[in-house]
């Protein structure tokens, strides 16, 4: 008898006899590369919440493109908690009345209790010498990044390539001119992050891939260390994380408790030092200390700081008639 | 979504078989199955398919025309039914050699000849266009050898259209196939011992008696590669103005929570495509009407 006829039987019996369920269920519905991470997360969750309330408990996944998982969600996709890498996905539900109007206080650090940030991959040994975003406009360099009308790692390449033209003390004209610039030497847009790094490693597309850096460790661990080299810019991009919690499931599903815990874990040292294994930034100080050698020092700046919010940096530069596309249709 | 809508092309009835009137009513039950058809068809492709025009309703007149006119999406028309044409036209020379070769010669082999043709139809399209992709990128097993000539396949229109070359040329082949294989030899002997040329028996016979499944072939062939999108990313490169197809415009659109422009570029599609299909399907009716199909 397999697992499935046994929770069938048992689902049977359970309705029968009207009890309520021994026990609970949670989905988490996710963004597309996040799967190892929660696969991990998932592993020491459920024994540390045995432990404090006495309680089973099962966690299930769900992957796939940010935007297209908020918008499964929105059309009503049962999940517990979202945890995406964009903020307008959770925006975009809290539109929907799906989220809490303010969930990005119910949690800290923005309700994103982990951040990646923008760096550059480059062949084996550097070989155009690339160490910074000056770097990627010169004539002859070919960099591969993602689409930012179809991905938010490409959101975040472009936000992190203006706002280094605007800490240099430049003007949001001369950011403009460097981006065009940039997308110059793009021969392929990628739909999402691991598009890109398979245009990027399997194909030899391009000398620089513009990517986060929680994909890293994705690529060693794929395609062997050593076939790619690290390059940290002068200054990058916070790329937030954030969580939330679905208030439309929690209720109908009576799971509110074990969703706030199941987030809550994320902020633990154990779940912050999952992330770091990861290569996903923890946001806890400590543990970040912890890992020198994965999260090298970067002048980072924020979202907020420059653009206001990601929805705000989406209706400028990213919507449709936006900056991104004049970059392309302005001749 | 918008993308299989796009391609839910209904099939065009291929050459009629002759000697059926249709005028006289042979079977009893035509107003139960034709009330049968008529629900069957609103399920599967009307409802969904008003459910897409609707959603557009939430558009004003300025803002509907402002989603389907930028130039990005234009350009994105321009390719996905310019590629689409030329890969069915491809498809349409190709495969009537492949079905040609399979129905009027045996060789050891043949068999397999002829699965390997449906390949295209169950293989998942990410599959066919990330292998398509690994060949002819410069780095590929083709590309490499083609690069250094200037010859680009990859990441570019003409590896769009090798892709739906790729995905189209089953429906030609298996379209033409059944009337080849129905059309009688005896004609070809009978034109050869009058004298004909080799080119005007293929011209004069047996083209005219496969022009109709030619068209129909090229007709499915054309409104699947419109509607493909799986097999054409990987490849395309999707660079706005030069090889963004016009699905990846709408899950662009959708990637901006803009459910309303997505649905009316997708209504564009969808009414270019029924336009095309239609007009192949009339130039199908005049071709029979002009072989003398009884």
């Amino acid at each position: 008898m397999n697992f499935k006829t046994k929770t069938f039987i048992a689902a049977l019996a359970l309705a029968a006899s009207g009890l309520a369920p021994a026990q609970q269920s949670l989905l988490n519905v996710s963004y597309d590369v996040a799967r190892e991470f929660y696969k991990d997360i998932n592993a020491a969750f459920v024994p540390y919440y045995k432990k404090t309330t006495g309680k089973d408990v099962k966690i299930e996944q769900s992957h796939a493109g940010s935007s297209a998982q908020a918008r499964a969600v929105a059309d009503g996709l049962d999940a517990d908690v979202v945890t995406m890498n964009t903020t307008t996905d959770i925006e975009f539900l809290a539109e929907k009345g799906v989220v809490a109007k303010d969930w990005a206080k119910r949690f800290p650090d923005n309700a994103a209790p982990t951040s990646s940030t923008m760096l550059f991959l480059v062949r084996n040994g550097n070989p155009k010498g690339v160490k910074d975003w000056d770097d990627l406009i010169k004539p002859g360099v070919q960099v591969v990044v993602v689409n930012p009308k179809t991905g938010g790692n490409g959101r975040y390449a472009y936000l992190a390539a203006w706002g280094y033209v605007r800490k240099k003390g430049g003007t949001d004209a001369q950011a403009q001119e460097f981006l065009t610039k940039l997308y110059k030497n793009v021969p392929v847009l990628a739909r999402g992050g691991r598009d890109a790094t398979t245009a990027f490693l399997q194909r030899n597309t391009g000398d620089v891939l513009v990517t986060f850096e929680s994909e890293v460790e994705s690529v060693n661990k794929e395609f062997g260390a050593n076939k790619v080299d690290v390059v940290y810019p002068s200054v990058s991009i916070v790329a937030e994380n954030p969580v939330a919690v679905v208030e439309r499931t929690v209720a109908k599903k009576g799971t509110a408790d074990l969703a706030k815990a199941y987030l809550n874990f994320l902020y633990s040292d154990e779940g912050q030092e999952i992330a770091a294994k990861h290569s996903i930034r923890p946001r806890s100080q400590a543990v970040l200390k912890k890992y020198p050698d994965t999260f090298k020092p970067i002048k980072l700046f924020t979202v907020q700081e420059l653009f206001g919010s990601l929805s705000e940096a989406q209706k400028v530069h990213f919507n449709d008639g936006g900056q991104f596309d004049k970059i392309y249709t302005v001749k | 979504m918008a993308g299989a809508a796009a391609s839910l092309a209904a099939p065009l009835p291929a050459a009629a078989a002759p000697g059926r009137g249709g005028s006289k009513k042979v079977l009893p039950g035509f107003n139960l199955t034709l009330g049968y058809t008529l629900l069957y068809l609103s399920l599967i492709v009307l409802i969904p398919l008003s459910a897409l025009v609707f959603k557009t309703f939430t558009l004003t007149g300025a803002q509907f025309w402002d989603a389907i006119s930028s130039p990005r999406v234009l350009a994105s028309y321009r390719l996905t039914f310019g590629a689409s044409f030329a890969a069915a036209v491809v498809n349409v020379v190709f495969g009537l050699l492949v079905a040609w070769v399979l129905v009027r010669y045996s060789f050891p082999g043949k068999r397999i000849v002829d699965a390997l043709v449906d390949l295209p139809f169950a293989l998942p399209t990410a599959v066919a266009g990330i292998s398509l992709t690994a060949l002819l990128a410069g780095n590929g097993w083709i590309g490499q050898y083609l690069e250094p000539l200037g010859i680009k396949l990859a990441f570019n229109p003409n590896g769009v259209v090798i892709a739906l070359i790729f995905i189209g040329l089953p429906f030609v082949v298996r379209t033409v196939q059944p009337v080849l294989e129905d059309t009688e030899r005896e004609l070809e002997e009978a034109a050869m011992s009058l004298g004909a040329t080799r080119w005007q028996t293929f011209s004069k016979v047996i083209f005219p008696s496969i022009a109709p499944a030619l068209l129909t072939g090229f007709a499915m062939a054309f409104a699947r590669a419109v509607g493909e999108y799986g097999s054409v990313i990987f490849i395309a490169g999707n660079m706005p103005m030069v090889s963004e197809i016009t699905p990846l415009i709408i899950i662009g659109k959708l990637e901006q929570y803009d459910y309303a422009g997505a649905t009316a570029v997708a209504v564009v599609m969808l009414v270019i495509s029924f336009i095309l299909l239609l007009v192949i399907n009339g130039l199908q009716v005049w071709q029979r009407r002009r072989s003398g199909a009884a």
